[in-house]
């Protein structure tokens, strides 16, 4: 029997090109497997084989989605492969949006079982998990030898045209999608179980989840700008030179309350960024790339807004926690409270 | 970090490169960037052209704080 074709998408990095600085390349499409694929190779054993492995730039595919998509939609096409695997992304964001995006056009396009893997929390979990299936990896490349086998394991089932399993069985991010098994047990024994495991404080898991739709109404708009204070909020990881109150560069564990009175440009002799995703190159030069003191100081001198909040508060969002970010985020609007702030601008990178 | 202060009672707007993130996250009033690294900057761009582009958006952002919105809205420069 011959083997079953695989196409591989990888970012720069797990291509081997570079880290950071090579973020920006555009895709490229190699012979064989490279990086993860000779994991993926080893898992597939006779069954199937990667032709071919798409590195990409993880910035270029995020800043181009529309053109990202097409071009690796074609050098997915002259493949004509059976399956296509993207990842794993674990929890880089960038990564995990590309993946997800291309997945979803390869499934949609091509017709082909698509299937890729990363961290719960990684933005292209939420974006893509009811579209695409996704195996539930660790949040860093430390936990690629548990993420490879789950993923072979899983895309040769789903190349076989064998049943898919529910989430809890396969391993993979819950995508919405009722799996329907007969259980040796009647539903109302489980649920008494269930129950008295709850009596007795024990742990026990629901065969229901409730969804969770964790959305904020908008608030009203700042009717006279030329009154209203603005403050400015960031995750790209602005911080004075020197980065005092050492904020890492990943997985921030705080964040950082900045007086900018008087400050009018921010330079590279005065700020930088402490974000250890993206290259910090152009935000080292001038961290107005990041956040608009500049701009913002002039249109408070014109008049344009009332006043520019006296404070900048800014973490690192780089795969820090939801929890976290929710956390410092929680913190800093009491602060802008008791300051007055009405507005608040907040960039990310 | 976006709704935890919009949570508070205190609008925002989001400026990002990778809108579809910011919408996911659930951010209310969207203005969209130049690149991931350089968010409000063109290092390709002399500084004069660059504050330009820069002033652009942060004018779109005010526009979007200015602006009574019912639902998830991308304010394109």
């Amino acid at each position: 029997m011959s083997k079953f074709k695989v196409v591989h998408y990888i970012n720069q990095f797990f291509g081997q090109v570079g880290g950071e600085e090579m973020a920006h390349i555009p895709a490229e499409k190699r012979e064989g497997p490279v990086g993860p694929g000779l994991a993926f190779t080893k898992n597939f054993g006779d069954d199937a084989e990667i032709v071919a492995t798409i590195v990409c730039g993880d910035s270029w595919f995020n800043e181009n989605l529309e053109l990202a998509t097409e071009t690796v939609l074609d050098m997915v096409k002259e493949e004509s492969p059976d399956l296509f695997i993207a990842g794993p992304a674990f929890n880089a964001g960038r990564y995990g949006v590309a993946c997800g995006t291309i997945c979803d056009a390869v499934q949609t396009e091509l017709g082909i079982p698509v299937l890729t893997g990363m961290y719960v929390e990684n933005p292209g979990a939420d974006m893509f998990r009811t579209k695409v299936l996704i195996v539930s990896t660790a949040d860093s490349a430390a936990g690629m030898r548990r993420a490879v086998p789950a993923m072979a394991k899983l895309a040769l089932k789903l190349v076989k045209g064998e049943r898919i399993g529910a989430s809890v069985e396969e391993g993979y991010i819950p995508d919405g999608v009722r799996r329907n098994f007969f259980d040796k047990k009647r539903g109302s024994t489980r649920a008494l179980e269930m129950l008295l495991k709850k009596i007795a404080g024990e742990p026990f898991e629901t065969e229901y989840p409730m969804p969770t739709f964790d959305r904020v109404p908008p608030m009203p708009a700042i009717t006279d700008m030329t009154k209203a204070t603005i403050a400015i909020v960031t995750s790209g990881g602005i911080v004075p030179k020197g980065n005092p109150d050492r904020i890492e560069s990943s997985s921030a564990s705080k964040y950082g309350s900045y007086n900018i009175e008087g400050v009018d440009d921010l330079t590279s002799e005065t700020y930088e960024t402490a974000h250890g995703g993206h290259d910090p190159v152009y935000a080292n030069e001038d961290a107005d790339r990041v956040i608009p003191v500049d701009v913002l100081r002039q249109y408070e001198k014109e008049g344009k807004i009332g006043k520019l909040h006296d404070w900048f508060y800014s973490t690192v969002g780089n795969g820090t926690a939801v929890a976290s970010s929710k956390k410092y985020a929680a913190e800093i609007a009491e602060k802008l409270i008791s300051y007055d702030v009405d507005a608040v601008v907040l960039t990310s990178t | 970090m976006v709704k935890e202060i919009e949570r508070a009672g205190i609008p925002v707007v989001h400026i990002c490169t990778v809108t579809p993130i910011s919408m996911t996250v659930g951010a209310n009033r969207i203005v969209p960037a130049i690149a991931i690294p350089h968010p409000l900057g063109n290092p390709e761009l002399p500084a004069d052209e660059e504050y330009e582009l820069r002033r652009k958006l942060v004018d779109k952002a005010l526009e979007a704080l200015s602006t009574e919105v019912d639902d998830q809205t991308i304010f394109e420069v």
